[in-house]
């Protein structure tokens, strides 16, 4: 099947250049990245983020019956 | 499926609904043995999870000794010591009956006991009077300085406060703790502003029915004098709160949090009295000067009821130099702090609500599915008791619950609930 215009795939224009500029950065979970980066004077925000139920598989499935 | 979601929702939102509803009032201040028929010679309320003398840290144990000799059931500290090792005495917690206590929580017959009334649904709940600052029994203090404290407790100040509460018929609370909240108290580390108020709204009265200019005077400089008289208060006002929320079929609200310096424990709604407990962690705090790290007890008391009602840690932005004084970083992190926990509650507060957070209400209501979810424990400010028995209060910081004590309260819901 070929891509139409109508496609999300498909780029309509080009994206900012990430090699003309500093990097602006949004770290996820794990904030030692977010530490490194700003250490180096990067731009970067934290977002706190981990795995629900710390990872726990049967936790999680626990959750998923438990939510309303 | 659906039902067991529609059995859950609908009992969250009673349990929200019955919290938000309360109206607590303060009418008395009357003995413990009148207030808790049971608590009758040999009977030891504490604070937190049931616990054995054995398992008691020191200050817990401190404080059972002091309160022994208190009540004349031992002439002496080690002689009260070998009675609670012989096993002379029964150990319970504060909040089997309806009662808490701060710290070591140390509830017996004699103690004047402050009377908090819920008027939405009709049931009391108890705390003993807060003893001011220094060493002091509920951080492990049993001295004769101590016990001569609780006397005057006990003979003057309890029976004159519940005078003048019957002449006034009470305090209404809900309206006094969000003016606090306004002033800049979060009810756990910081009552000053409560303090003040309650101390306003009693003087006159104190003062039209306690005869003795001499008496009256110390009263009121005791009351003056103690920045944190409120936090007994707030916390009879939390249990009065949380305890028509209990036995809520599926309902996933916490009703208690509390720890006995051994265990963390918390109750939850749809779980009955049950507790679910894990090993307490220990504060993160600043000490008091000569005093460090080494010396602190871990986490004790039933002051967590605050926080169980959306107040202490979790009214956090409404106390920016609260933060500072237990550690908890910088006045500007107070605000993430409250944001933080109120992605573990189920509903904010209208009533008691935040200037500094555009009147945002107190986070409130404890869903353990958020907690376990999210991974996000709550937030509490405390006292720091010192570890060995007799020395009392060594600094303030904050402390974790322990993530465990959800963990396995939601395995026994899904359990309750069908589930697993």
């Amino acid at each position: 099947m070929s891509k139409t215009s109508e496609s999300p795939l498909v780029v309509k224009a080009k994206p900012a250049s990430l090699i003309q500029g500093s990097p602006r950065v949004v770290n996820v979970g794990l904030s030692g990245f977010a530490e490194a980066l700003a250490a180096q004077g990067v731009a970067v925000i934290q977002v706190d983020w981990s795995p629900p139920a710390r990872g726990d598989a049967d936790l999680a499935t626990l959750l998923s019956k438990l939510s309303d | 499926m659906s039902d067991i979601r529609q059995v859950l929702r609908e009992a969250n939102a009673e349990a929200v609904h019955r919290m938000l509803a309360a109206e607590p009032v303060l009418i008395d201040v009357v003995a413990a043995a009148d207030a808790i028929p049971e608590l009758g010679e040999g009977m030891i309320l504490h604070a937190g999870p049931p616990i054995s003398w054995e398992r008691m840290c020191g200050p817990m144990r401190g404080a059972v000794a002091g309160i022994a000799v208190f009540e004349g059931w031992a002439n002496d500290l080690d002689a009260a010591a070998a009675l609670a090792a012989r096993g002379a005495f029964q150990f319970r917690p504060n909040h089997d009956f309806a009662a808490v206590g701060p710290m070591t929580g140390m509830t017996t017959a004699s103690q004047p006991v402050m009377v908090v009334e819920n008027q939405a649904s009709g049931n009391r709940a108890f705390c003993t009077i807060n003893e001011g600052l220094g060493k002091v029994m509920r951080f492990g203090g049993n001295d004769a300085s101590v016990l001569t404290r609780l006397a005057w407790l006990r003979d003057v100040l309890g029976p004159a406060l519940g005078t003048a509460l019957r002449s006034i018929e009470g305090i209404e609370l809900k309206s006094l703790v969000a003016r606090g909240l306004t002033m800049g108290d979060e009810m756990h580390q910081r009552n000053v502003a409560c303090s003040s108020l309650l101390l306003r709204s009693l003087a006159a009265a104190l003062a039209n029915t306690c005869g003795d200019r001499a008496i009256l005077t110390t009263i009121l400089s005791f009351i003056a004098s103690n920045d944190q008289f409120f936090l007994n208060i707030a916390m009879a006002m939390g249990k009065a709160i949380t305890d028509p929320v209990r036995d809520i079929k599926g309902a996933s609200v916490v009703t208690a949090m509390s720890r006995n310096g051994t265990d963390f424990g918390i109750r939850v709604s749809g779980l009955g009295d049950e507790w679910f407990t894990a090993p307490v962690e220990m504060p993160d705090g600043l000490y008091f000067p000569g005093f460090s790290a080494v010396d602190a007890n871990p986490d004790m008391g039933d002051s967590t009821i605050v926080e169980t009602i959306g107040l202490g840690g979790f009214a956090m932005a409404a106390a920016p130099a609260v933060a500072g004084f237990v550690g908890a970083g910088a006045p500007s992190d107070a605000a993430h702090i409250t944001h933080t926990m109120r992605e573990i509650t189920l509903a904010e507060n209208p009533e008691w609500t935040i200037p500094a957070l555009d009147y945002q209400g107190v986070p409130t209501a404890i869903d353990i599915r958020r907690v376990v979810e999210t991974g996000i424990a709550p937030m509490i400010n405390t006292g720091i008791a010192h570890r060995e028995p007799g020395v009392g209060q060594v600094g303030a910081g904050v402390v974790r619950a322990p993530l465990a004590c959800f963990e396995s309260a939601l395995w026994a819901l899904g359990k309750r609930l069908g589930v697993t």
